[in-house]
């Protein structure tokens, strides 16, 4: 049984979701933050930069770059020194980091970066889908979704903890819905101090850059040794699969929250529909289960909170009594009609001997509303393929014709 | 003086990469961490699992290392560690005023207490001799070759010192491998000067120039002598000192016919012309700094 979420009401303060993440950057005791300003991003760097101002944050230099280029090569540098270090981003600034990206996977350096969801360009959008991460996704960096301003809070110090273990140190992206989280104002409590020095240890790397100890970081490997660096990242990102659960356990157990760990279930247990999302889709879903659920509808959500790792054997554990998946996807990998999620689960399912339909659709692209009505609609049709099978495997949702 | 730079590495004989690097170190001292772009320098001192780097090194991507020195020297701030380390960045001329250019600008915009060297062999030589924003005026390179309609590379080499002078910074200054002396005393003065000090280095490279392995030095110190590179400091925005060629001013032809990237310029029909540009190029440059 996963513990229940124990929210202190009496703590509880209504901020903006940027405001909160920043507040968990803060307190996760950061020594360098280094960001670039982008649409819905740029409240977050804000904030902290007024932190900095205030003198709120001990010990931390604030880095005020000329890019995201820069924003992310600069902890390239600073983690490699020793510092534990924040950045945040978005959309654009995020293709732009594409090379450091695995330049700090690849150095293995537990930089940790909030990712405020965002389409990306052409044609130009500032709204909520996952495109932007969903990009990366091959670029060795953990990435944890969350559902709202509570969880993605919570998350940044766990992120933490999971990138800075000595049995992982892979960079992690934490991300959150552009807008739909982080304009939004919620009740929240926010990370507390005193109980994040208690989760989370100061970081203390083995390998830094120091003349009393010379290293050379990043040195240059023949076919004789790359093969060996890419093999050492993915058993680190399988070693992640258990951390992020026990991870999920320790914050549990410091704070009494919990959100599940690579993934999250509600109402499962006898579905025979089983919806899987990632982020505050899962809001609006679980509304809609509970509507569906007072007409005998049988429909659970399995809610993906780490995509990468990918969850195979979660996976595998929920829907395998399944009559039908439905996958809903915020992006698509173009050239397959298919969202990413919906390919990873299909994929996770083929070797074994779980034979259950999955369909996929692809939603709330550019930050379309995603309504009760779309949701209810693709469980009617979930219905369907349980009677008559698949007949569409993949689709956009709520395309409007007038308009090809 | 030791050298922090070990032999053994694999650049070509007579590489002007490998000297440069040596040179810096030996200004900076052992208590320094080098930020080292792709190109030649990278390549042929870290093969893994062996490196030729006594000192901190660390390579991350081709057009960042002056935001990755940021990120270290903000790190060691921050750690209290400002005082254990220098932060030294040395890149190509690629590195630096092309691809890397805006990662610089920011780094020395912000005022960093970082020393970034330029390595200035006048083209990208780790990918095969193709031309960069530094490259000569008529060299023939690979992405510039000299052909029947073509005396080579059409511009003249950004003046990446001026603009670095431009970003107000403390010091700028430049020097050349055929000077080691010049040049260690330079790097030791720009890393021992507080905020972002800019120190650039003519280094000729004999694969992609075309001259024998053993005559780096000399040619170097030719550009010195012709005017081509003229040696000299900026503080504060100010030219503080000259290294003056009195009256051995050698004519630019004797540093051209030395190389072979200019060699079309002595068989083409109007070659000569050509040189009287390059000649022009250098008078300019003695009547700006009195040399
Ligand atoms: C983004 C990117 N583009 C191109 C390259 C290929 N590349 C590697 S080194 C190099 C040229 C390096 O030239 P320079 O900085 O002048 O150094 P040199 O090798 O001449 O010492 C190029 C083009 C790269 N590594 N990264
Ligand atoms: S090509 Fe030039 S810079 Fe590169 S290793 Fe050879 S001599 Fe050195």
């Amino acid at each position: 049984m996963a513990p229940e979420n124990k929210l202190d009401k009496s703590k509880m303060v209504v901020v903006e979701g940027s405001y909160a993440v920043a507040h968990a950057a803060k307190v996760c005791r950061p020594n360098v933050i280094s960001a670039y300003p982008i649409t819905p991003q740029t409240h977050i760097v804000e904030d902290l930069s007024q932190f900095m101002a205030d003198g709120e944050i001990p010990n931390c230099e604030y880095i005020n770059v000329e890019s995201e280029f820069s924003a992310l090569s600069a902890l390239v540098g600073s983690s490699a020194a020793g510092a534990r270090c924040y950045s945040a981003t978005t959309s654009q600034g995020l293709e732009l980091m594409h090379e450091v990206l695995f330049n700090i996977s690849g150095m293995r350096l537990p930089v940790v970066m909030t990712i405020a969801n965002r389409a990306v360009s052409a044609p130009i959008s500032i709204w909520n889908d996952h495109q932007d991460a969903i990009s990366q996704r091959d670029t060795g960096w953990l990435q944890l979704y969350a559902e709202n301003i509570q969880e993605v809070s919570d998350m940044t110090a766990q992120a933490y903890k999971i990138s800075e273990d000595k049995d992982i140190l892979m960079p992690s992206m934490t991300c959150m819905d552009g807008f739909i989280l982080s304009h939004v104002y919620e009740p929240v409590v926010l990370l507390e101090q005193d109980l994040t020095d208690e989760f989370l240890p100061t970081y203390e790397p083995e390998y830094v850059l120091d003349p009393k100890n010379p290293m050379s970081f990043g040195a240059f490997a023949d076919p004789n040794y790359y093969t060996e660096f890419r093999y050492m990242q993915e058993q680190a990102m399988q070693r992640a699969l258990k951390k992020i659960e026990d991870v999920a356990n320790e914050f549990y157990d410091v704070y009494g929250r919990y959100y599940g760990g690579l993934i999250d279930e509600y109402r499962t247990d006898d579905a025979d529909i089983i919806i899987m999302a990632m982020g505050s889709i899962v809001g609006t879903i679980k509304d809609v289960i509970d509507k569906l659920r007072d007409r005998n509808v049988k429909v659970g959500l399995l809610k993906v909170r780490s995509f990468r790792p990918f969850p195979v054997e979660a996976i595998k554990n929920v829907v395998k009594d399944a009559k039908v998946v439905v996958v809903l996807d915020k992006n698509i990998s173009l050239g397959l009609n298919e969202g990413a999620l919906f390919t990873e689960t299909k994929s996770s399912l083929y070797n074994t001997d779980i034979r259950v339909p999955v369909v996929g659709y692809m939603v709330g692209h550019g930050g379309r509303d995603i309504k009760f009505d779309t949701i209810e609609k693709i469980v009617a049709e979930a219905e369907d393929v349980i009677k008559t099978g698949i007949k569409i495997e993949s689709q956009f949702t709520d395309v409007k014709e007038e308009l090809l | 003086m030791k050298s922090l730079l070990a032999p053994g590495h694999r650049g070509c004989a007579g590489c002007c990469d490998a000297m440069a690097a040596k040179f810096a170190l030996m200004g900076a001292g052992e208590d320094c961490i080098v930020v080292n772009p792709t190109g030649c320098l990278e390549v042929m001192t870290t093969p893994f699992p062996e490196t030729a780097w006594d000192v901190p090194w660390i390579h991350s991507l081709f057009e960042n290392a002056a935001a990755v020195g940021s990120g270290i020297e903000a790190a060691l701030k921050a750690l209290g560690k400002a005082d254990k380390a220098k932060v030294l960045v040395m890149g190509g001329d690629g590195a630096t005023l092309d691809i890397g250019m805006r990662s610089i600008s920011g780094a020395f915009e912000r005022g960093h207490n970082l020393t970034y060297v330029c390595i200035d062999n006048e083209a990208y030589m780790n990918t095969g001799v193709q031309r960069s924003g530094a490259t000569p005026y008529n060299a023939s390179t690979t992405t510039s070759p000299s052909g029947k309609v073509s005396f080579g590379n059409p511009r003249p080499k950004k003046n990446m010192p001026a603009i670095m002078v431009a970003h107000g910074a403390p010091y700028v200054t430049t020097t050349s491998i055929g000077y080691p002396k010049d040049m260690i005393n330079k790097v030791k003065k720009a890393t021992e000067i507080e905020g972002p000090t800019y120190v650039h280095s003519h280094a000729p490279c004999t694969t992609g120039w075309g001259f024998d392995t053993s005559k780096t030095v000399e040619v170097a110190k030719m550009a010195v002598q012709t005017g081509l590179w003229p040696l000299y400091e900026v503080e504060d925005g100010e030219v503080t000192k000259v290294r003056k060629l009195g009256k051995n001013i050698k004519p630019v032809e004797e540093y051209l016919k030395m190389q072979r990237r200019f060699k079309h310029l002595f068989t083409m029909e109007g070659g000569e012309a050509e040189i009287a540009k390059i000649q022009a190029i250098a008078d300019k440059n003695i009547e700006e700094f009195g040399l």
